[in-house]
């Protein structure tokens, strides 16, 4: 099986700090990649590298290689279409101060789709697809602010959708959740797995074995262990890996 | 020493009551002579004929054109210009910019008359006809001078739009253009509109710079290039020599610019309370 991401020999340079060193890893198709390590380590940035947001970062340098089906994202791309092509999903739940049905319409308007019809069948699906159509369908004109965390956080995931991306990156999705919308998120991305590669950075060691099928250690810029997540977190091969996964650090 | 704070304080309420004093007892018992009706619609402004007539309908046009004019070009340019200032200015340029723009707020409005006058008025004249004072003249003059306030106003609000909203389009593939235009600046609208409304005020309340320019017939306006009076021209020119009825009614006129200005500042209030 050949893997959807290819990352190669990436270091990544804030300025002078060197953020990711030698970082290698592939990213398996229709699966759950999980990013753990602590704080600072460079889970977030590799996870930002992979659809190119980290170049709204000042003084953010990268080399190596990225590949997405075999093309290199570094290379002469159109940053936006990879956009469209790796959709994500942030940290705090950012829905625009829009409608719930304008929300995920932005997406779709964006890449030119303009039949009313249309658009209110990608609405509907990308909802449905985020679990929270029955909650929403009644009040789509409604203000997205006005939603519960949760809920918000589950209509951004829709409204990444929307533009039928195939890697969905997740930076730490649940860290602003009480435990039930945490529990909600975590259903649909086992759910979004069966159409999408995913990739999630997480702080919570327990949501990657809930979720994850692969699990990648982060320490310092390194990548310390990459393997299956039930390897992974019952006979880790590297002490740091154990160190941080039994909780002696981080 | 808590007493002094609030005489201060207490200061600007009091010459706040003194002037709304002072323009309705001034100004009411006139409108109520001329009869409110034939004082706000009457088309007819005649103060020194033999009977008079105290009709200001045409000013009342001539402010609300002028300041629609002015409104047009300076939140077109203004809003603009703050998009720009906040999403694709260079830095290095926006430390020219920025000085810049404050300098224009500066600039005391008599100065702008003149530079209307000697510039604006002879430009008009020759390209577009007419004598060149005008309404036309008059709004791109004032839309100059509101600028500032727009832009500043616009600019803060554009600034304070939470960076997650410009990352959250931009992850969705949309460029920065659009990011902006579609994103950005309708979360920043009722800022927008704030300063929108800000500038309204400066440019109904403006004088100086208007009467050097505006033509100032004291008729209803018949076409953009065609001279215009304003609710404060009116005062300002008549003021000096009148007497009587015809203080009363000038008077009055404030009154009614007083209304507009107060209409305005509500509806900035209220705004602002939408937006939270």
């Amino acid at each position: 099986m050949t893997a959807k991401i290819n990352i190669k020999n990436v270091n990544l340079f804030y300025t002078q700090f060197q953020a990711l060193k030698k970082v290698n890893l592939d990213i398996e198709k229709n699966e759950i990649t999980a990013f753990i390590g602590p704080s600072g380590c460079g889970k977030s940035t590799l996870l930002k590298s992979l659809n190119r947001m980290n170049d709204l970062i000042e003084g953010c340098r990268i080399e190596g290689e990225i590949l997405l089906d075999g093309q290199n994202i570094y290379g002469k791309i159109d940053v936006n279409a990879l956009r469209k092509r790796v959709g994500m999903v942030f940290q705090k739940p950012n829905p625009f101060p829009m409608s719930i049905y304008e929300n995920v319409a932005y997406g779709p308007k964006t890449h030119g789709i303009r039949s009313k019809v249309k658009l209110d069948e990608i609405v509907e699906t990308s909802l449905k697809n985020a679990a929270i159509w029955d909650e929403l369908k009644d009040r789509l004109k409604k203000n997205a602010l006005s939603l519960s965390g949760g809920q918000q956080q589950r209509l951004c995931v829709a409204r990444a959708l929307a533009v039928e991306p195939e890697v969905l990156l997740m930076d730490e999705p649940t860290s602003a959740l009480d435990p039930i919308s945490t529990a909600k998120i975590e259903d649909l991305v086992l759910e979004l797995k069966k159409k999408y590669t995913i990739v999630i950075v997480t702080h919570n060691m327990q949501q990657a074995t809930r979720i994850s099928d692969k699990t990648a250690f982060f320490l310092l810029g390194e990548m310390i262990e990459f393997n299956e997540t039930e390897t992974l977190f019952s006979i880790p091969k590297d002490k740091r890996t154990e160190d941080y996964i039994t909780g002696r650090f981080g | 020493m808590e007493g002094v704070f609030l005489g201060a304080a207490l200061f600007s309420i009091f010459a706040v009551i003194l002037i709304c004093v002072f323009l309705f007892a001034g100004g009411l018992p006139a409108i109520g002579k001329i009869g409110v009706f034939s004082f706000l619609f009457g088309t007819e402004w005649s103060p020194t004929d033999e009977p008079a007539s105290f009709g200001i309908f045409p000013m009342i046009l001539g402010s609300l054109y002028v300041t629609a004019g002015a409104i047009l070009i300076g939140v077109s340019i203004g809003v603009l210009t703050a998009v720009f200032m906040a999403s694709f200015c260079p830095p290095r340029l926006h430390k020219i910019l920025k000085p810049a723009i404050d300098i224009l707020a500066g600039i005391p409005s008599v100065v702008y008359g003149f530079f209307g006058l000697v510039v604006l008025v002879p430009f008009v004249r020759v390209y577009l006809g007419g004598s060149g004072s005008g309404i036309l003249t008059a709004s791109v003059l004032l839309g100059i001078m509101i600028l500032p306030t727009i832009i500043g106003v616009a600019e803060s609000a554009l600034r304070a739009v939470p960076s997650s909203y410009y990352e959250g389009a931009l992850a969705l593939g949309a460029t920065h253009e659009r990011s902006i235009f579609f994103v950005v600046l309708p979360a920043a609208t009722s800022g927008v509109m704030a300063g929108v409304v800000l500038g309204i005020g400066r440019a109904i309340g403006e004088t100086m710079a208007v009467i050097l320019v505006a033509g100032n017939q004291a008729r209803i306006p018949n076409g953009i290039l065609n001279g215009a009076r304003t609710l404060t021209s009116n005062i300002v020119l008549e003021m000096g020599y009148a007497a009587d009825l015809h203080r009363e009614a000038l008077i009055g006129t404030g009154v009614v610019l007083f209304v507009f200005i107060l209409i305005i500042n509500l509806s900035f209030s209220y705004m602002k309370r939408v937006k939270r």
